[in-house]
């Protein structure tokens, strides 16, 4: 909403209050100023000239050599290029020095070798929008009214030395969608009370709108309130000066006297109104009524629309002339030949209209005001307004009587609260009269009797309803920076993360020591993405109205995710990444009771690149299997979890290495995967050799722990025996640790692997596996004997078992 | 020559050469060469035999005194030189200590992530509970129990992915609370609770939009929370998120789910207040919208309104991010650009 500073000193005395002031105090209150701007502001030496004569310009097609006088005393030549330049008229002229829009200056020059003196102006140069400019000017000058004086300065002409304070109005403040709402609330913060002109109407006694029109309103509830008033013998023109100057600040573009008068009307009320040409209606019934489905129906913007029983629509007892509350139609429409007006005022319900306007992406200055409400205390009077105008400016005769279905709620709502209440919500200590006082000012009527206060809600502020809206008002009023400060006093009570809030946390910890930087990726991708790196079935969860493909299915893995950021990474020359993220996938719910999705808590990584940097010390080293294991393993080590952990090799999984990516298992569930992706996955994802892993989390967060035991310090000495096996190459470490650790005895603390040898040295298909064995008694000191025992127990076993040969 | 003579000559010869010497070799020679047993003052030592026993006591307290001078000097000596062969040594082993270190490679954990748990940890000490929900919800718990029913205008605030009528990716983490008030049972105390998370809204991606972003919203229920008590609160917030001088100003607002509303402005961090790029020159920056819990609200959850009240906030770490480093472009954050993500080191 543009409210213009002018038109709010037809109200009340602004004296002393500057724009800007009042823009941050209604912000501070209870309007958001968004902006305050003065059109003319930057803008100097432009002035209203009178064409004397405008010849053709001998070297042009196009130009005129315009004699025009700007108020010197000898008349200036300027050269123009605006189609409708003609002798006679009143026009914008910027003088040599002038500057107009966008910081341009204005030179003396000439113009295929004639003199120019300045240049006359179209509506745009002085910083118009386009879409404000009435369709006549558009293409060329505009025309200022035949009194003006030349020399001038055309900005009061022109309004533009008014401020317009651009209000950004929320939803429940559609009271302040109109100029005498916001005076209203101008009136309310500065305590001043609005006074309206009295509409004097002349209606024609001998004529009666009984003998044009005839309305019925099929549903109530669609249209409580219809009325229609009649005036005939209008003389369509262009609007004065001052109207077109209040719409176009308004932003919206003068059409013709009648259009604009309902525009203005629009403004000064918030009632939306609609002009038919009565002749053209065809017509003595209006009947407001549902659409049917497939009916059609061509609005005033040339579109033909098929509508729906959600659309109100006007008709003339036959088929549509307006979708009620959002557009007019074509053919109905005000023309130049236009003679006797029929113009409706009424109430439409706000659901409907707002799916009408949504439907077809109609949003207009009237429907946006009947979905968000109207006030309803001035439907006739904003009627009436509206038809004395048509009367003056359109030199109409406006027959009496207004034709009307239904009735408007116009009488005050009564709404009760204590002072009790006010000061518990807010913690405040206002008296009673402070109270009353903001009532006053925002023009409620207000009963006090000890404390309880009978509060007159007007119609006009029909977002008032309950006691909360109340509070609201007195705590705007009165002034938030008034309220005193404290913490709340309640009932103590600890506040901490839960046990998944600290392992999300912790798990964030370790992998970002182990080097992984923490992502977060989109959860909406593609289809394909979307179901890729699948750790369940499930079948994909897409968007009813996505923005694009790209974003149209709720992710099922983290790991595309992860791998677009590597690709986004490395397409950017960042070749060496290390990253993770933790959080939700979404699966549908297998239980069919269930409405919600499965989301479920997982965490994944990436590592691509080096993960040691050629320098001056060390070698390079490329990221590999083994590095990345190492981090889940430390990681899935930090959790404590009761079951052993356990890799599988996986052959098929799907985008993943068949030889080089293993399932991982805690206990007998599998809780995700390692490895490195597929060649296929690498090009498709245009990155080089990439290493992840996922895991579901919520699984790890679930599975059992065990909790930290102090182990004493062993006081005895350990003691270690290296073991060489020469082995089939197909035999896997986790086999041969497993089993040495289940044969070695009670003594045997850890195996650890510390070489594999494969190559010339030993027979084909056979590797060897080097590993050290500790013991340790924590009683007493261990015996040669007793390790040379357990040792020869585990040397005795793998060749019985496996077909070892010791080296 | 007497005996005494001779341990006079013996000792100047001696000292002489022990001061003069300069490796640690030569040194263990002159003592084996002076003290050992086929020394000079061993001679001298044997030759006291032919003294009378007056001279004999005297001699061999003199011997003895040269015997300890020559070894207390060769010790001091011995001391200096392994002094300077250490010395030596450690000057060989000096580095170019201006040689880079060898890096450690830690990652960082993501901007947003520690804003929000920056906020978490504030709450917490406060005696907030950490509340998660799901990001998929119910148009009932993001839209209806927020006040907010189906064809209301304020819906056009939040443009919706919808996955069915009914279903749709939460716009804000509010349905969190509804879920909270419903299950929270009152005779167990106050609730205190902050929501962190993932939000979407219908939105094309820009510098200043993305249709998926973060949320952090506060509640707090009880039977005298009073508007005071948000503003108390939300200045400590200020406070400890954007530094001590900070302070706020409410200015009214609208969101469907509270009454009053408020839309809470930081005097700017960068210009204290005085004007600048950060705060388009206003001196405050909006931060927060909040307010007292809408009675329809709380009624819809089972709460009676009449006894109980309370109030709601929230904020979004993405503009607060964006504000505190001069982020310029919010898809940063979902990108994932390592030169992004590593710039957050910094933990003051």
């Amino acid at each position: 909403m543009y409210v213009s500073y002018q038109w709010l000193t037809e109200y009340f005395s602004m004296d002393g209050i500057t724009p800007d002031a009042l823009g941050d105090k209604m912000s501070r209150t209870g309007i958001e100023v968004e902006d305050v701007v003065t059109l003319s502001e930057g803008l100097k030496k432009i002035v209203v000239g009178h064409v004397l004569s405008a010849v053709p310009h001998p070297d042009s097609d196009h130009l005129n050599i315009c004699q025009v006088n700007v108020g010197e005393e000898e008349p200036s030549q300027i050269v123009c290029g605006a189609p409708n330049v003609a002798a006679g008229q009143h026009v914008i002229v910027a003088l040599p020095g002038a500057r107009i829009t966008g910081n341009v200056k204005i030179k003396k020059g000439k113009m295929r070798g004639e003199v120019s003196n300045g240049m006359i102006c179209s509506l745009q140069e002085v910083g118009f929008d386009d879409k404000v400019i009435p369709k006549a000017y558009a293409e060329g000058i505009y025309l200022l009214p035949e009194d003006a004086i030349p020399g001038d300065s055309v900005f009061p002409y022109l309004g533009m030395d008014d401020a317009i304070l651009e209000l950004s109005i929320t939803p429940n403040r559609a009271d302040a969608l109109s100029m005498r709402g916001v005076a209203h609330e101008v009136g309310a913060i500065y305590d001043k009370k609005p006074q309206f002109k009295a509409v004097e109407l002349n209606e024609a006694p001998d004529d009666s709108v009984q003998n044009y029109v005839k309305v019925a309103v099929e549903n109530a509830e669609d249209a409580p309130f219809y009325t229609m008033r009649v005036i005939k013998n209008v003389t369509i023109a262009e609007s004065p000066a001052w109207l077109k100057n209040k719409l176009m600040h308004a932003g919206i573009r003068p059409i013709n006297n009648v259009v604009d008068i309902t525009n203005y009307i629009l403004l000064e009320y918030g009632q939306p109104l609609h002009a038919f040409d009565y002749d053209r209606l065809a017509t003595k019934e209006i009947a407001v009524r549902r659409a049917q489905a497939g009916e059609k129906f061509l609005t005033l913007d040339g579109e033909e629309r098929s509508l729906s029983s959600e659309n109100i629509v006007i008709t003339n007892g036959q088929e549509p002339v307006a979708l009620a509350g959002v557009m007019g139609g074509l053919t109905t429409e005000i023309v130049d030949e236009t003679v006797t007006v029929a113009l409706e005022a009424a109430l439409f319900n706000p659901t409907s209209v707002r799916k009408t306007s949504k439907a077809f992406n109609l949003r207009s200055e009237s429907s946006s005001r009947f979905e968000k409400g109207i006030n309803q205390g001035t439907v006739e009077e904003a009627s009436r307004h509206a038809a004395s105008l048509i009367a003056e400016l359109a030199e109409g005769t406006v027959v009496s009587g207004v034709e009307a279905v239904g009735a408007a709620k116009t009488s005050p709502v009564e709404l009760d609260i204590t002072l009790e209440r006010i000061n518990h919500i807010l913690g405040t200590a206002i008296t009673a009269e402070e109270v009353v006082a903001i009532f006053d000012r925002l023009g409620f009527t207000t009963k006090e009797q000890e404390g309880l206060f009978q509060v007159c809600i007007p119609p006009r502020r029909w977002d008032i309803s309950i006691e909360a809206d109340l509070v609201e008002e007195v705590a705007r009023i009165y002034g938030y920076d008034r309220l005193p400060s404290h913490l709340p006093v309640t009932e103590s009570q600890p506040g901490k993360l839960s046990q998944q809030q600290q392992i999300i946390r912790n798990t964030r910890g370790y992998l970002e020591g182990a080097g992984l930087s923490q992502a977060i990726s989109y959860v909406l991708t593609t289809p394909k993405k979307a179901q890729a790196y699948m750790m369940r079935a499930s079948e994909p969860t897409k968007l009813l109205m996505p923005m694009s493909e790209d974003r149209s299915t709720l992710r099922m893995n983290l790991l595309s995710g992860l791998l677009d950021d590597v690709h986004y990474n490395v397409a950017r020359k960042n070749t060496d990444v290390a990253l993770y993220e933790i959080g939700r996938v979404f699966y549908q719910s297998e239980d069919p009771s269930q409405t919600l999705l499965h989301e479920e808590e997982h965490v994944a990584g990436v590592m691509t690149g080096l993960t040691v940097e050629n320098d001056w010390q060390h070698a390079k080293k490329a990221t590999d299997f083994f590095v990345l294991k190492g981090v889940v393993e430390g990681l899935l080590a930090s959790y404590g979890l009761k079951e052993a952990v356990k890799y599988v090799p996986m052959t098929e999984k799907e985008g993943m290495h068949p030889g080089r990516t293993a399932a991982i298992y805690l206990g007998e569930k599998e809780l995700g995967f390692l490895g490195q992706i597929h060649p296929f996955a690498q090009k498709e994802y245009e990155v080089g050799e990439t290493y992840v892993f996922e895991m579901n989390l919520q699984a790890i967060i679930d599975a059992a722990k065990e909790a930290v035991v102090y182990q004493t310090i062993p006081k005895y000495p350990e003691m270690k025996r290296d073991i060489a096996l020469l082995v089939d190459e197909a035999i896997q470490h986790q086999e041969l640790s497993q089993f040495i650790y289940e044969k070695g005895g009670r003594f045997l603390k850890d195996v650890k692997l510390f070489d594999i040898y494969q190559g010339e040295k030993i027979e084909a298909g056979k590797k060897s596996m080097a590993y050290t064995l500790t013991f340790l008694n924590n009683e007493a000191t261990l015996t040669d004997e007793e390790v040379t025992l357990a040792f020869d127990k585990v040397q005795k076993a793998l060749i019985e078992v496996f077909a070892v040969t010791i080296r | 020559m007497d005996l005494k003579s001779k341990l006079a000559e013996l000792k100047q010869q001696a000292m002489k050469k022990i001061e003069e010497v300069n490796d640690l070799t030569a040194l263990n020679e002159l003592r084996v060469s002076y003290l050992g047993k086929k020394g000079p003052l061993t001679e001298v030592l044997r030759g006291m035999k032919d003294l009378s026993a007056e001279e004999r006591p005297k001699v061999g307290a003199l011997a003895n005194e040269v015997r300890d001078s020559i070894t207390a000097l060769i010790e001091a000596q011995k001391e200096r030189l392994e002094l300077e062969k250490i010395n030596q040594a450690l000057a060989d082993e000096a580095l170019d200590v201006t040689l880079p270190g060898n890096p450690v490679s830690i990652g960082e954990r993501h901007v947003l992530t520690q804003i929000i748990e920056e906020i978490e940890d504030l709450f917490i000490s406060m005696g907030y509970q950490i509340i998660e929900g799901p990001e998929v919800e119910q148009d009932q718990y993001n839209f209806e129990m927020m006040n907010l029913p189906k064809n209301h205008p304020a819906r056009d605030m939040q443009d919706t992915f919808y996955i069915t009528d009914e279903l749709l990716l939460r716009t804000h983490t509010s349905p969190v609370q509804a879920r909270t008030m419903e299950q929270h049972d009152f005779s167990k105390g106050p609730l205190k609770m902050l929501s962190p998370g993932r939000v979407y809204r219908r939105d094309s991606d820009d510098a200043t939009h993305s249709h998926q972003f973060h949320q952090v919203e506060g509640l707090v229920i009880d039977k005298h929370i009073t508007m005071a008590d948000l503003k108390g609160t939300l200045e400590v917030f200020a406070k400890k998120l954007f530094g001590e001088d900070r302070e706020i100003r409410l200015r009214p607002s609208y969101f469907p789910f509270t009454e009053p509303s408020v839309e809470v402005d930081v005097s700017c961090f960068k210009c204290n207040g005085q004007g600048c790029n950060v705060c388009k020159g206003t001196g405050w920056i909006e931060i927060l919208g909040s307010g007292v819990v809408h009675p329809n609200v709380l009624e819809m959850a089972g709460i009676d309104s009449t006894v109980y009240g309370g109030f709601a906030f929230g904020l979004g770490p993405d503009r607060v991010a964006m504000l505190k480093y001069g982020v310029d472009d919010i898809r940063h954050f979902y990108q994932n650009d390592v030169r992004f993500l590593n710039q957050f080191k910094v933990k003051g």
